[in-house]
Parts: C-alpha cells; sequence; structure tokens
C-alpha cells in the first residue's frame, strides 16, 4: 500500500477493476468518484444527485457493498473492485433478474434514482441469500429509505424487490 | 458541490497517521469512511491541505474484546460492527440503535469511530458511547490517552481531541448481568438525525439515561430506580435542563415533550428487561 502523499496540482494514476475488467486513468485527489466514472471513463449510468450522500442516486458497489460515489474520492479505490449498473446485464444486454423485475413492475418512471437503487438491492439481496433469508416488506422499504424516487412512490420498487427476493 | 483541493495520503498505520498529524495539525484530516467529512468537504464547510485516508489499515480494522470491553478500531465500519454475530449479547444497546443510524448504504462505509469523532449533538454513536460510559482511545506521535466519553464530547461537533491525535479506537463496555436496555428516537423520516434520541441503561440499583439531539452534545443522567410520578418529574426536569431551543424543524416546546415522553418509553423497554 502506496503511502506517498499525491499532489493536489496533479493527476494521478488510478486503476481499478470495473464491472470485471481492469480500468486505469487519472484523477486529481479532489476527484469524486462520480465524476470520474462518468467524466474519465464515460460510464454515465452512476447519476449525481444531491452530492452528499442524501438521494442515493450514485450508489455503486464497492468490494461488493453499496456505498456513495459521491462521498468516494477516484484515489480512494485504486486496486479495488467497483461494480457499477453497467455491469448488471449480461451478454447481449440481457436484462439481470433484478432488472427484469424493475421493468415487469414499473418500478422506474423517470430512471434518474434507478441505477442507485438497482446496486443498493443486489448488494442487500445477495447477502440475503447468503443467510438464506428472505426479507419482510417492512426490510425492504428500510433498506430503500436510503433513496429518494420522486416518481414511483416507492409501490412498484417494492414489489418488484419482494419479487425478486421471494423467487 | 465540489470539494476544493488538497493533498491526499494513505496511512496504513495509527503511527503514520499521527507522524502526518504532527507535521500537519489542523490542517490536515482523517478521512475515515468519509460519510460526514465527504459530504462537509463537498459543501466547502471544512477545505484542508491533507487528507490522510485510514479506510483501507487493516492494523486500525480490529474489534476485539479487552478489559471487559469490545474495543471498536478507527478503521471499523458500522456496519461490521452490526453484523458482529455476538453483538446482541456483548452490547445489547447497539442492536435497537443500528436501523436509526442514517441508512445501511451509509453505515456500509461509515466508521464507528468517524462518528464519534464527529460529535454531532443527534448523532447516536456517540449518545450510545456516552450512556454505557465508554472512553475513547486518543494517539499522537509521542503518547496515548484513554479518556472516558463524557470528558470527550464537548460542545457542538466540538471534542477534547488534540489537533495531533488521532481517535485510535473506542471502547464500549459489554453488557453486564441484571442490565436492561432501551433505546427510543423521533426523526422527521426513517435515519434522519434524531430531532431526539433517548438511550437507557437499567441496572437493579437505578437508571442511566441518556439524551441526544437537544443539548450542544448528548447529555446524561444517573437516578436511582424511579418509577410513576418521580419518574414522569425527573424526566421533566431533564428535559429542561437541556435547554431546547427552537429550530425550523421543531419547537423547544415539542422537543421538551419528545424527551419526556421517549424517556418514559425508553425506561419501560430497558426495566422490562431487568
Amino acid at each position: 500500500m502506496t503511502s506517498q502523499i499525491l499532489e493536489r496540482s496533479k493527476r494521478h494514476s488510478v486503476t481499478f477493476e470495473l464491472n470485471g475488467r481492469l480500468r486505469q486513468g487519472y484523477a486529481p485527489p479532489r476527484m469524486l468518484l462520480t465524476d470520474y466514472l462518468r467524466h474519465e471513463l464515460g460510464l454515465t449510468g452512476t447519476h449525481v444527485g444531491c452530492e452528499h450522500g442524501v438521494c442515493g442516486a450514485c450508489t455503486v458497489r464497492l468490494e461488493g457493498v453499496a456505498c456513495r460515489a459521491c462521498l468516494t474520492l477516484a484515489v480512494q479505490v485504486d486496486g479495488l473492485r467497483v461494480d457499477t449498473v453497467e455491469g448488471l446485464a449480461g451478454e447481449g444486454g440481457v436484462l439481470s433478474e433484478l432488472q427484469a423485475a424493475f421493468k415487469r413492475h414499473h418500478a422506474l418512471q423517470c430512471g434518474f434514482c434507478t441505477a442507485g437503487i438497482l446496486m443498493s438491492s443486489a448488494d442487500w439481496l445477495a447477502r440475503l441469500r447468503e443467510q438464506g433469508r428472505q426479507p419482510s416488506e417492512q426490510e425492504v422499504r428500510e433498506m430503500l429509505s436510503g433513496h429518494l424516487c420522486r416518481c414511483t412512490g416507492y409501490t412498484p420498487i417494492v414489489k418488484a424487490l419482494m419479487e425478486v427476493a421471494h423467487a | 458541490m465540489k470539494p476544493a483541493s488538497f493533498d491526499y495520503v494513505r496511512a496504513e498505520s495509527a503511527q503514520l497517521a499521527c507522524e502526518l498529524l504532527k507535521e500537519h495539525g489542523e490542517d490536515a484530516r482523517i478521512l475515515a469512511g468519509g460519510q460526514s467529512l465527504m459530504a462537509i468537504l463537498n459543501m466547502r464547510l471544512a477545505q484542508p491541505e491533507l487528507l490522510v485516508d485510514i479506510s483501507r489499515s487493516v492494523a486500525l480494522s480490529t474489534l476485539v474484546v479487552r478489559d471487559g470491553c469490545l474495543e471498536v478500531g478507527a478503521a471499523v465500519t458500522q456496519a461490521a460492527l452490526e453484523r458482529r454475530p455476538d453483538l446482541a449479547s456483548e452490547l445489547p444497546l447497539l442492536p435497537l440503535v443500528f436501523p436509526h443510524i442514517s441508512h445501511i448504504q451509509i453505515r456500509n462505509r461509515g466508521t464507528v469511530c468517524g462518528s464519534v469523532a464527529h460529535a454531532d449533538p443527534s448523532a447516536e454513536l456517540p449518545l450510545c458511547l456516552l450512556t454505557l460510559q465508554g472512553s475513547v482511545v486518543l494517539r499522537s506521535a509521542k503518547q496515548q490517552r484513554i479518556l472516558k466519553a463524557d470528558q470527550f464530547f464537548t460542545g457542538m461537533l466540538s471534542t477534547a481531541r488534540a489537533g495531533d491525535e488521532l481517535l485510535e479506537a473506542v471502547r464500549f463496555p459489554l453488557a453486564q448481568p441484571e442490565q436492561g436496555f432501551g433505546f427510543r428516537e423521533f426523526s422527521r423520516r426513517h435515519g434522519d438525525f434524531a430531532v431526539c434520541a433517548v438511550a437507557v441503561v437499567a441496572h437493579t440499583q437505578g437508571l442511566r439515561v441518556g439524551v441526544g439531539g437537544v443539548a450542544d452534545r448528548p447529555m446524561v443522567r444517573e437516578w436511582p430506580l424511579l418509577e410513576g410520578s418521580a419518574l414522569d418529574d425527573a424526566l421533566n426536569e431533564f428535559a429542561w435542563a437541556l435547554d431546547a431551543r427552537d429550530d425550523p424543524h421543531i419547537s423547544a416546546v415539542a422537543r421538551r415533550h419528545i424527551v419526556r415522553r421517549l424517556g418514559r418509553q425508553a425506561v419501560e423497554q430497558a426495566r422490562a428487561q431487568v
């Protein structure tokens, strides 16, 4: 692990595994992971909402764990594994089980919050499956409380998640 | 909503972090989970010269039982503590509290020590540490000192940590037999900062009642085993002593009312287990 001071005025090499592929680029220390993904790597699936951790639109998985990309620096993830919404669909754009359930239940309208919700849900559902546990609707709603959706009223999102969790 | 520029360094050990703090003083900030600090940087409420990132430090990610306490290292996330298999028997208060601490996506990365060091008056973990009579381990390049929680929290976002000190760990005393625990919180939405939170430890001799979200720091009172109107009177006196203020979210009158009501509920919850 490097303990070298990265100077503010320079761009520093950042390499990490993004959706299963090694990606390399450059970022100054102050660059947020959201901006790095969108502007440096051109992956605009991760959305930028409030930029202070409240809205959940920028949620990605870091080492498998759902967290806010807007509260993470690009230089912090050097050498780690990052998964974004672009990595959910399979070969040829075949929707994942979770994405298909969202489509079926009309769990998105404008889609701004959707990428973050999908990434949180993917982590959360994987953890529940490991434990062999099926969540209650209340638990689904508590997990979703970390995301703001202003279109759907959450009901179809909850339905989609319940269907996947209880499949 | 982008941070001002800063230099960045990753520190693997407490020693290295402390040396950097010694060299750079108040110009340096420790970055652990970043769930408070990064938001503050994005809003430019702070503009440090150097960020010392301890989030990947293995040495600071330890969670051990020592001297009758659960010691939580500076890089341990709230989710890691929440998922500790023995937590419900070691610290029964905390499983009651975690669902109220922001959201799982924040707890995944936010650290226990970070919340304590930030010392937001409405944050739950400082309230728990105080009510459980825990302590903090502060380390500088030349020494380590241990402070009781009631000496650590000194005001709104203020602590007794010196500029060259790292909050290396916090220590939660393990639950004793014949203790009961209660927790109640009122917030505007699930996961929001508490308008008022009450934590209670009941034992055979008395009650310890902590209140967060009202005064400029969490506050605690020790009482004998009060019941009925004596408990109401004590809670009422405590509610007034917290010096609640009107703010855009809620009036002081409502805050005092919530302290009295939630206080009673949390005491009853704790006493039911003794």
